[in-house]
């Protein structure tokens, strides 16, 4: 009995200092995709400003992220997404799932970064971009030249040379097959990812690998993203970062508040801070293509170009067609059994 | 007086019915105490299997009765009589059954059930959902009020319609109906079937040579062979990457074919399954009666004829059950194809594709049904062939000793060595890699690879994470395993209770991980399951890992049960001990070996296993394994191969200081045994 009614007064103790300490900050729970690495310096810029508000970081990669915020559908455990990208946002706002909010100073922000609605789902922090890693010593051993363009690369000369990311479980290997289409439009879309077809060595889960493979002389040609050429390159690759010619898909990180919230306040307070010209000088130690103009810095080993380079990505065509594209190319290249 | 009272009234009882004893305290005891386990394993296997079977029932379909439109004429006004997308598609036909189907995600776009339709034409179309089940996108608004909305011919363009959720065997049609996904069923049953194949032949001679030859450093050989079994089985698939790639030492042997595919797969196979066949095929052979050779020889059989009458006939049993043991091991196996299968693609790795990689969970929980299907037959012939293995050595029978014939011995010792020269430099070349700065450019040593926390896959806190989960599983898994072994081995009565225990205990070795894993998913992710705060803890992965690896600890600590004469329980009952008190006294301290063996086996296995646990972790929970997984999913393949070393040298390092402790312990607990 004395036992019992001990850890009633302690229980009671416990829960008066958690009630206490609710009283003086508020949580978020906040679900990301970002490098782990970025995670501590970004809550601590935010801090600065709001020491009121803890943030509790769940992260993972893109897909899982998005899987678990789908299979919470009707029981959502995230306050705010701070970090995700974009085509995943609209899968969510498609299932009602995102609470519409125009931060404040939305209005200097980069268009192309903003949701199309008013007020927006979403808002844009940054982009990932899509480039071609091209090893020069293995090419040169191999006889390869350089290429310019996508169409290059259903060369001949680069049978089995060239490596990408399977769409269908890459974020990058989608926004490349997504871009494709809206580059060369439908029909020729498919004919390029044909001739593609014939070249590429095999298709990885992972849109960083094909970049790290070409680092490595494995693959002599990765197509990956602009970032991790840059931060292969610096860790002494011999490697080329080509931009092609015809234009490179992308897609961005974003951010957006989770319809349901318990702290609607400190979410819009959370997201007001995203898209500050702090947070975008913060996310500019990564990514060189943010959401504000002007803060950008070039990033050290990126190609000049990029910014010009990037398609007018259609967010919405990609989301809406996401299914039927990935039942396309499955139907297309990866019943092959055959592994070249 | 009473005593005959006693007796008539039990006489006149049994005339009614069967006499049962009454049940003591103790049999009280034991009864809870394994129906507690039973329930464990229960909640643990059973009820988590069901979830995942429920949903792969679970389909989307788009329900077109569920949308009316209406259409303006030219001047977006005077609109037509509501009608619903399924009359106009049954009218115009442009969509399929088929194509009704669809994932979670699937969309169908509304212009196509309208051929005149133009972006830029004036006409206005009304547009809702008769049932509040209906939903559709303006967009990415998501709209599923039954209230009209109209729309310009431009915004109308994008609208998309949603399917909704229902019950029946829409999934199992798709997967059938698409060949990227149904090929999978032939890959892996053909490689599963070679890699079985080579394995055991290899596996046989290798045993044979240390059980029926005089050749030298057999200790060494043995211990070789059993190598394997301390690295995930992602390992010889990095390490034929870097023999075989196209950066690799030996890649001319491969005639410019690509290890990328079943060649890869199937070498990497042999490599982790050949323990396995080898210490089966071993104890079948380390047992035989040297009459039988007498006889042969005494009859003229030359030795080949010996070789295919006597030995083969003798080792069957091990034969087939190593057979279907390396079957299941090959055709359940995920982390292996996973690194080298580029796109040959596998069952095991279609679960994950289609999980992790499209959120598609219903096809996962399609995939690992068809899955189980293999791995079930294999799993149960298996059991029946044993069930069969009858007692070769009988108390006449004289044990075999090879005698030396130097021709033998030496192509035997030439075989084993290229065995070994195999095992050990798969495991050499890792570790040769791991120390290289940047392969192959700059090839002097440095430790950048060990540098975990700058790569994916969660860094030393994920090695750290492994010994824990290893530490806890070899804990918690032995002592639940062991004692619900006894209970089934020596409790009185309850037999229908027993027996269905003993399925149970049975089970989870037919059930392969990936299947558990996602199986775990979607029984512990359900908000309403009361169990939902073990999610995403390191509490799951010991859960998990205990009930993945139940079946073989089980069935070891019965047969070292079922050694111990019942007749202890019987003294201690007429003693008036405690059952649990015989238990901790006698059984345990006689039964250490058997207990330590099973601790091993699962701390090994909790070190090196993806399959379950890949679904399972969460970012504060990763593993070792999964860090060698994701860090090769990134690119990242000389730490991969760093990190897969350090879960080999734990593992060696655990297996020695079991050896020092197994005897320490037969030396001061066994000594009864030696008299």
């Amino acid at each position: 009995m004395t036992i019992f009614k001990r850890t009633t007064a302690i229980g009671a103790l416990v829960a008066s200092m958690v009630s206490g300490a609710a009283f003086a900050e508020t949580e978020l729970t906040v679900y990301t995709a970002i490098e782990a690495e970025d995670l501590t310096r970004y809550a601590e810029q935010f801090n600065e400003q709001h020491p009121d508000i803890t943030i509790n970081w769940v992260r993972d990669s893109t897909g899982v992220i998005t899987a678990k915020l789908l299979a919470e559908r009707d029981n959502p455990q995230a306050d705010v997404i701070w970090g995700l990208a974009a085509t995943s946002l609209l899968l969510l706002k498609s299932e009602g799932m995102l609470e519409a909010y125009a931060p404040a100073g939305v209005e200097s922000l980069d268009p192309k970064f903003v949701d199309q609605d008013n007020p927006p789902a979403w808002v844009g922090m940054d982009a990932w971009v899509a480039s071609v890693c091209f090893n020069t010593v293995e090419a040169e051993r191999l006889g390869l030249t350089a290429p310019t363009s996508w169409m290059d690369l259903t060369d001949a000369q680069y049978a089995g040379h060239v490596i990408m990311p399977n769409p269908a479980s890459s974020g990058t290997g989608f926004l490349d097959v997504s871009s494709w289409l809206q580059i060369f439009g439908e029909e020729e879309g498919w004919a390029f990812m044909d001739a593609l077809h014939e070249n590429i060595a095999r298709y990885t889960h992972s849109g960083s690998a094909p970049c790290k493979l070409a680092a490595a002389g494995e693959i002599p040609i990765g197509v990956s993203f602009a970032f991790r050429g840059a931060k292969s390159k610096a860790a002494g690759a011999p490697l080329d970062i080509i931009v092609p010619s015809e234009g490179v898909g992308w897609d961005m990180e974003a951010t957006a508040i989770v319809a349901g919230t318990d702290d609607l306040e400190a979410a819009q307070k959370l997201v007001d801070f995203t898209i500050t010209k702090e947070a975008n000088e913060m996310y500019n130690v990564g990514y060189a293509v943010v959401a504000y103009p002007g803060v950008a810095q070039p990033v050290e080993h990126f190609p000049e170009n990029l910014l010009d380079a990037m398609i007018d990505n259609d967010f919405e065509f990609a989301a809406n067609n996401r299914a039927a594209i990935l039942k396309e190319w499955q139907s297309r290249y990866d019943g092959k059994s055959d592994p070249q | 007086m009473t005593e005959t009272a006693t007796v008539s009234a039990i006489e006149s009882s049994e005339s009614k019915r069967v006499v049962r004893g009454k049940l003591s305290r103790d049999d009280i005891v034991m009864r809870g105490s394994m129906i507690v386990i039973g329930l464990y394993l229960v909640v643990t296997m059973v009820f988590p299997l069901y979830a995942m079977l429920s949903k792969s029932f679970s389909t989307y379909t788009f329900d077109l009765a569920a949308y009316e439109v209406q259409v303006s004429d030219e001047s977006g006004e005077n609109f037509s009589a509501p009608v619903t997308l399924l009359a106009l598609n049954e009218e115009l036909g442009v969509v399929s059954a088929s194509d009704l189907n669809a994932g979670s995600d699937g969309r169908i776009g509304v212009t196509q059930f309208f051929p005149d339709f133009s972006f830029r034409s004036p006409v206005n179309y009304r547009l809702r959902n008769t049932t509040d089940a209906g939903r559709f996108l303006v967009g990415s608004t998501l709209n599923q009020s039954v209230e009209w909305i109209e729309l310009d011919s431009n915004t109308f363009r994008r609208v998309q319609l949603r399917p909704v959720k229902e019950t029946g065997l829409g999934n199992f049609r798709t997967y059938f109906e698409t060949p990227a996904l149904s090929q999978s069923i032939m890959n892996s049953v053909i490689i599963a079937v070679i890699s079985t194949i080579i394995t055991v032949t290899l596996a046989f001679w290798f045993a044979y040579a240390l059980n029926r030859s005089c050749m030298r450093f057999k200790g060494f050989f043995r211990l070789v062979a059993m190598a394997p079994i301390l690295v995930p089985s992602l390992l010889p698939g990095i390490a034929l990457v870097y023999l075989f790639g196209n950066q690799g030492f030996l890649k001319e042997l491969l005639f410019g074919a690509s290890i990328y595919g079943p060649i890869g797969i199937v070498i990497g196979s042999v490599f982790f399954t050949f323990p396995h066949a080898f210490l089966i095929i071993s104890t079948a052979l380390s047992i035989s009666d040297a009459r039988l050779y007498e006889a042969s020889v005494v009859l003229r059989g030359s030795p080949w004829r010996t070789f295919w009458t006597v030995t083969i006939p003798g080792a069957r049993y091990g034969l087939v059950s190593a057979a279907f043991v390396v079957f299941n091991l090959v055709i359940t196996d995920f982390g292996l194809p996973k690194v080298i299968g580029g796109q040959f693609n596998v069952l095991a790795v279609d679960i994950y594709k289609q999980v992790i990689g499209q959120q598609n969970f219903e096809m996962g929980a399609v995939v690992s049904v068809v899955l189980v299907l293999p791995a079930i037959v294999a799993f149960a012939v298996d059991r029946l062939v044993q069930s069969k293995q009858v007692a070769l050595l009988s108390a006449r029978s004289v044990p075999y000793a090879p005698s030396p014939n130097a021709r033998l011995d030496w192509t035997l010792f030439a075989f084993s060595s290229l065995i070994a020269i195999f095992i050990l430099g798969i495991l050499g070349i890792c570790q040769f890699a791991a120390l290289v700065k940047f392969w192959p450019y700059d090839l002097s040593f440095s430790l950048n690879n060990y540098q975990f926390d700058r790569m994916d896959g969660g860094g030393w806190a994920s090695y750290l994470n492994s010994i824990k989960l290893g530490l806890l599983t070899a804990v918690v898994g032995t002592a639940v395993i062991f004692f619900g072994a006894y209970l089934v081995e020596k409790s009185n009565g309850f037999k229908t209770g027993r027996a269905i225990f003993q399925m149970f205990a049975m089970l989870p070795m037919a059930i392969p991980g990936m299947v558990l894993g996602l199986a775990y998913i979607f029984f512990f992710n359900n908000p309403d399951n009361p169990l939902h705060f073990l999610y995403g803890t390191l509490a799951i992965l010991v859960i998990c890992t205990v009930t993945h690896f139940y079946t073989v600890s089980h069935l070891t600590a019965t047969t070292a049960l079922q050694q111990m004469d019942r007749e202890f329980e019987a003294v201690s009952a007429s003693l008036k001990q405690p059952t649990l008190k015989l238990f901790t006294r006698v059984t345990v301290p006689v039964s250490l070996p058997a207990i330590l063996d099973i601790s091993i086996y699962l701390f090994i296995n909790a070190m090196t296993t993806v399959s379950a646990v890949v679904f399972l972790y969460s970012p504060k929970t990763s593993l070792a394994s999964i860090a060698v997984l994701n860090m090769d999913d990134a690119g990242d393949i000389a730490p991969a191969a760093a990190m897969g070393m350090m879960i080999f040298y734990t593992n060696a390092a655990a297996r020695i200081l079991h050896l020092i402790a197994s005897r320490g312990v037969l030396s001061r607990t066994q000594a009864w045994r030696r008299r």
